[in-house]
């Protein structure tokens, strides 16, 4: 493909690597600097770093709930904070950001991941489902149903995650018994303590059956 | 998190040539645990090689019988590999053992090889740790030191190695396969990870300019129907071990035929119990041989004030994991 190929040399052999970018950064004065950035990154331009980071960016083409965005991040962007502060999808909550709550669950060609561990960068290609997307228009996915059925949150904070892992626990077939939901829905954390009701959600809607 | 460079090569020699040629550079596959740290600080690539594009994720099985998983292969999809669950049990069970479905999904076997440990000195860069910077002390020694080690750590450090899967391949006598500038070699897993001795920041016998392409697993045909995994933590799922032991075990009637130990949470490495297994060949298997056979494996344990009840939990799951795995539960 390419598309692909031209992404694998851009990131291979980057145009801005071909030269020393930051001894020229170093070299040009602060006020060329300053002259050359829009106005939005004057502050920011203080910091060699930041100016760097700005023209590091590498284009990104992800889909997300079925919309295909073409992107550009810095390299440390997480897939989480690409979701909530470029696409503006703050369903995605960050929890620890450490990858300890499950908060950030997403589903990345269909398996539940933590989105605050991953690389946007790394997702290029990929197919990426949050909580947003699961919803069909103004009818509710048969999990979030559940859930406000059995009043499986309290805050609300952990709710989309718990909902997009609950969603994999049950497509994975490991939601056969309440110890199996246990230990497979072990990685998503819920301070309030709501789990026995977020367990007996995820129990009907496997005992329901049917494709989810 | 400080930014870097990002590089996705397509082959094996270019992610070769590109670690050699960057000595601030780091390989990243499932990430973990090198994105964790990295937001912590205590890892700071200036490159991040990302090696997600190399064939290395096939599962197979060799016409000797060995079972060669690429180091790119989920811990997901190991752990529900059919191949996996029917030869080797013990695998999947430790892989299901260890992290969350998430992590799981993500994790590599690489990387699973390669995670670092989970000491909070460690990953608290206002803290004093000759892992993370040789020559400042270990906050652990005298510190919360409840999950570290009892085998094999010095004064140096006492943190321990993280890894379930690593500890049900150290008994199975698995290999870790590296390919290097010089070509491939395979290291054994009891051979790979180090003991931390005077220098704790160098904990694998990986050298900079290598990569992990694979594990083969040799022929356990004989010790598949007879294994265990025994896992003991703070809360039932999702948290490191206190205590682990891996077992396998050829049954000769009631005498115990051959024997793979290992043990997790107690070491900077995986633990393997080989005096344990001589002694417990050919014997009968009973309680007091059990008991026997644990005081064998405690010999030269040391505790550090709050991991002492490790001296008391190792050998209790030891025998406890012994008596499910040849079926003398009582």
């Amino acid at each position: 493909m390419d598309k692909e190929k031209k992404l694998e040399n851009i990131n291979e052999n980057p145009p801005y690597k071909q030269e020393s970018r930051r001894g020229f950064l170093k070299k040009s004065s602060a006020v060329m600097a300053l002259a050359l950035a829009p106005p939005a990154l004057l502050k920011a331009a203080e910091k060699d770093e930041t100016i760097a980071s700005y023209f590091e960016k590498i284009p990104l083409e992800l889909s997300v709930n079925g919309t295909s965005h073409k992107l550009s991040v810095e390299p440390r962007v997480t897939l989480l904070d690409l979701l909530r502060e470029q696409l503006h999808l703050t369903g995605t909550k960050k929890g620890c950001d450490w990858g300890q709550c499950g908060a950030c669950t997403v589903h990345v060609d269909g398996k539940r991941t933590l989105s605050c561990l991953s690389l946007a960068v790394m997702q290029h290609g990929k197919e990426i489902t949050t909580i947003e997307g699961l919803a069909d228009g103004d009818i509710l996915h048969p999990m979030q149903e559940a859930f406000i059925k059995h009043d499986g949150f309290q805050c609300g904070y952990c709710t989309p995650g718990h909902i997009m892992s609950a969603v994999a626990c049950v497509r994975e077939g490991h939601a056969g018994s309440v110890e199996e939901i246990k230990h497979y829905m072990s990685g998503n954390i819920c301070r309030c303590g709501a789990y026995p009701n977020i367990v007996n959600a995820i129990k009907e809607v496997n005992e329901k059956g049917g494709s989810i | 998190m400080i930014n870097f460079d990002y590089i996705r090569p397509s082959t094996q020699k270019a992610a070769l040539d590109s670690i050699t040629k960057d000595v601030n550079a780091k390989f990243i596959a499932g990430g973990t645990n090198l994105v964790d740290l990295m937001k912590h600080g205590v890892e700071t690539p200036q490159k991040v090689i990302d090696i997600n594009k190399l064939p290395l994720r096939n599962i197979d099985e060799r016409k000797t019988g060995v079972i060669r998983i690429g180091a790119l292969a989920l811990n997901s999809e190991v752990a529900e590999s059919e191949l996996i669950q029917n030869k080797l049990p013990l695998l999947s069970q430790a892989l299901e053992a260890g992290a969350s479905p998430q992590l799981r999904n993500m994790a590599t076997i690489g990387g699973n090889i390669l995670q670092r440990t989970r000491c909070p000195y460690f990953y608290d860069t206002t803290m004093p740790c000759n892992k993370r910077k040789p020559g400042t002390g270990c906050s652990a020694l005298n510190g919360f030191n409840r999950m570290h080690a009892i085998f094999g750590a010095t004064d140096q450090c006492i943190a321990v190695h993280p890894s379930d899967m690593s500890v049900a391949l150290t008994a199975l006598d698995a290999f870790v396969v590296i390919a290097g500038p010089k070509g491939e070699r395979k290291l054994a897993f009891k051979d790979f990870h180090r003991l931390p001795g005077a220098t704790p920041h160098i904990e694998t016998n990986l050298q900079r300019n290598e990569i992990i392409t694979a594990v083969e697993v040799p022929d356990q045909s004989s010790f598949a129907n007879k294994s265990l995994y025994e896992k003991i933590r703070d809360r039932a799922s999702y948290a490191f071990a206190l205590v682990s032991v891996a077992v396998a075990v050829e049954m000769n009637g009631s005498s115990i035929k051959n024997i793979k130990l290992a043990m997790g949470g107690v070491a900077h490495k995986p633990w393997r119990l080989t005096e344990t297994e001589n002694f417990l060949r050919g014997k009968q298997a009973s309680d007091s041989v059990f008991e026997q056979a644990a005081t064998i494996a405690m010999k030269g344990a040391k505790g550090y004030g709050y991991n002492n009840f490790k001296l008391k939990l190792a050998p209790n799951t030891l025998v406890d994991a012994l008596k499910k795995a040849t079926g003398k539960v009582g």
